[in-house]
């Protein structure tokens, strides 16, 4: 992709998806809002199609394509089902982790599976003291016998009861400066010691997965460490900068898609004053919001995706794509409610889904406010 | 045996976008701007058999269509479903072209891409929906055809059997082979591209080719070679006249459905 347009290939993947996802996802995507379901038996056909190893180079069992494309899979999947693009988002945190950081060893053992959705994943970053204070984390991994010892508890963690893969960051010792010094372990779901604990009932995104898992006296070897000892702290941002913020962009991107479409096709239908809802000053005011959130979340998360597949520093950029995509997609959400009046809160709709969705997506991978500290220090360097 | 089989692929505008075509009151040509194209669902009913017969017997699988140069996207399509490779007939001779002038044009890109054993189309494009094109195309190549194949299966390696819908019936035929059939709408469904796919088909043959290189007959091309004609283009009138009835509600129904028998409704009294 150029600046601004995409390439034959990224159009057709993107035509591709779309015809996926209205078929087999946007039929049921009320239904698995409404009774919390997390669709993951649809795992081995997203994987087949190529929408979870999206960019997992083909020696991995991925399609070897690259970050934009990854980021035109999610918008399109979450355009009907935010839920079920947060947990193929949360899955590609563990992929990504293992693929920018893993050993030879270690990809070859996890990604095949994973890239082809036989197998899920997870990050268990966030604890009870908060995901913003990563490096406060309290779960421990001490060394005891020639093995290491895990304890803790992870919490809001997304495919908590679906991970086949966990990757945990734990706090392994103090460096001179007193400052806690994290270690990235892999583990297997039936690892012992390992047990997921509650599963959250969310205000959005409810056909995903989030919950606790404990480490109770988990034993791993060396070979279970990404990259070495003390590498947590550079994986966990690494991942969840250029990994999650990516994809939580691209998710409230198709939820921000969502709500133009839905705003223009019902401003469209709907008589009011003997005339269509759009002939009216102030919802064309609407229209033009929705399409310029869209269209500026739009440009910043494309622009990001494809720096990284350039292999420039792009952190902050994406920062700013998951504040303008996250916040946007809740003021488009809201913005849309207000259009369709009264229909706008009956379920029949999907707004209402939009803007629960658009509200529970914030959170993830850095709220607001700390994207805002990001960006204040990228614009100070 | 390994099959040569080719699918005739038609570029049609996208259905979500019917209410913005208009017809050109002068040429009575259909207006397309600004409306995307995508592939006919029932070409590409025909291309999922075209590429499970290859997957069961071997062989190889050619698209072929003739359509303005930007079709190439749809052709790359249906190279990224599975097709080998793609043939785009593309020519300033080939527009206006009707069913025999299509059929005799898609005939002579066949020719020159070979010989194939099984030539698959739809039963009708999605726009025109005349379902001529089929039996014209066999008739073109001199091959048996079918129209409305329900399904079929190699019987040799150079007869098929196959069923076609027809009305109230279905027909069962024993073909010769090379054949030319049109494949139900409802013989299968199409796959699901993949992304492997898409990078797959950046490898694969897609040539446009102008009537430079076909070197078909002028005057059996586009306008020029078609026989017929769009007649005049007219809105019906929906214009009603009301009329009220008056009287009890008895006397309504007994006027109203005597009128609708003048009309020519055939109302019965049910049965009490």
């Amino acid at each position: 992709m150029s600046m601004f347009v995409f390439t034959e290939e990224q159009q057709l993947l993107r035509k591709a998806v779309r015809e996926f996802v209205e078929a087999e996802i946007a039929p049921h995507a009320k239904r698995w809002d409404e009774e919390n379901h997390c669709p993951i038996e649809l795992f081995p056909e997203l994987g087949r199609l190529g929408m979870i190893g999206t960019f997992v180079p083909e020696c991995y069992g991925g399609v070897g394509m690259g970050y934009i494309e990854r980021v035109i899979c999610l918008e399109e999947l979450a355009r009907h089902s935010a839920g079920l693009a947060i947990t193929i988002m949360a899955h590609q945190l563990c992929m990504g982790g293992i693929l920018l950081f893993g050993s030879e060893e270690q990809k070859q053992k996890y990604l095949p599976d994973m890239a082809t959705g036989k197998k899920v994943g997870a990050l268990s970053l966030t604890e009870a003291i908060g995901g913003s204070n990563f490096m406060g984390q309290q779960s421990t991994g001490m060394q005891q016998d020639g093995k290491w010892l895990l304890n803790g508890r992870k919490c809001f963690i997304t495919n908590a009861h679906l991970a086949d893969v966990d990757l945990w960051t734990v706090v392994t010792g103090k460096n001179a400066r007193g400052r806690s010094v994290l270690t990235a372990f892999l583990m297997d779901k039936d690892t012992q010691g390992r047990m997921p604990g509650r599963a959250e009932h969310k205000l959005g995104m409810r056909s995903s997965n989030t919950g606790d898992i404990s480490c109770v006296n988990v034993e791993l070897d060396e070979s279970h460490i990404l990259e070495k000892e003390g590498s947590g702290a550079k994986i966990a941002l690494s991942t969840i900068q250029e990994v999650g913020r990516a994809g939580m962009s691209a998710i409230c991107l198709g939820i921000l898609r969502g709500c133009l479409e839905e705003s223009l096709e019902f401003s469209k239908e709907r008589m009011i004053y003997g005339k269509p809802l759009h002939k009216l000053i102030n919802i064309q005011f609407s229209l033009a919001e929705n399409r310029l959130d869209y269209e500026s979340a739009r440009l910043l998360t494309y622009r990001a995706a494809g720096m990284k597949d350039a292999g420039e520093p792009c952190a902050g950029e994406f920062a700013l794509a998951k504040y303008a995509a996250t916040e946007g997609a809740i003021r488009a959400a809201k913005r849309t409610i207000d259009l369709m009046g009264g229909y706008g809160v009956i379920n029949e709709y999907p707004v209402g889904r939009f803007l629960r969705d658009a509200l529970t997506g914030s959170t993830a991978g850095g709220t607001s406010d700390v994207l805002k500290v990001v960006i204040a220090a990228e614009s100070l360097k | 045996m390994e099959l040569k089989i080719a699918v005739c692929i038609k570029s049609v505008p996208d259905p979500a976008y019917y209410d913005k075509i208009t017809i050109d009151a002068k040429t009575k040509c259909l207006t397309r701007k600004g409306v995307p194209s995508i592939i006919g669902k029932g070409d590409k009913v025909a291309l999922e058999q075209a590429l499970k017969l290859k997957e069961k017997y071997g062989g190889k699988v050619t698209v072929i269509g003739m359509a303005p140069p930007e079709a190439r996207f749809e052709m790359k399509e249906t190279l990224a479903m599975g097709a080998d490779e793609a043939l785009l007939l593309s020519d300033r001779l080939f527009a206006g072209a009707d069913t025999l002038a299509t059929a005799y044009t898609l005939a002579q890109g066949l020719k020159k891409m070979g010989s194939f054993d099984l030539v698959l189309t739809g039963t009708e494009s999605a726009d025109g929906a005349t379902a001529q094109v089929p039996a014209q195309l066999g008739e073109c190549l001199s091959m048996a055809h079918l129209w409305n194949v329900k399904q079929f299966s190699l019987l040799s390696d150079n007869e098929i059997q196959a069923t076609v819908g027809l009305e109230h019936a279905v027909a069962e035929y024993i073909v010769c082979l090379p054949a030319v059939l049109g494949i139900a709408r409802d013989a299968g469904k199409p796959r699901y591209i993949t992304a492997s796919g898409i990078k797959a088909a950046n490898c694969k043959t897609c040539k446009v080719m102008g009537n430079a290189e076909l070197q078909a007959e002028e005057n059996r091309l586009g306008e020029t070679g078609s026989p017929t004609w769009p007649g005049d283009i007219t809105i019906p009138s929906m214009k009603r006249q009301g009329r009220v009835l008056e009287g009890s509600p008895d006397v309504i129904v007994e006027a109203l459905t005597a009128a609708l028998r003048v009309a020519g409704i055939n109302i019965q009294r049910k049965a009490v």
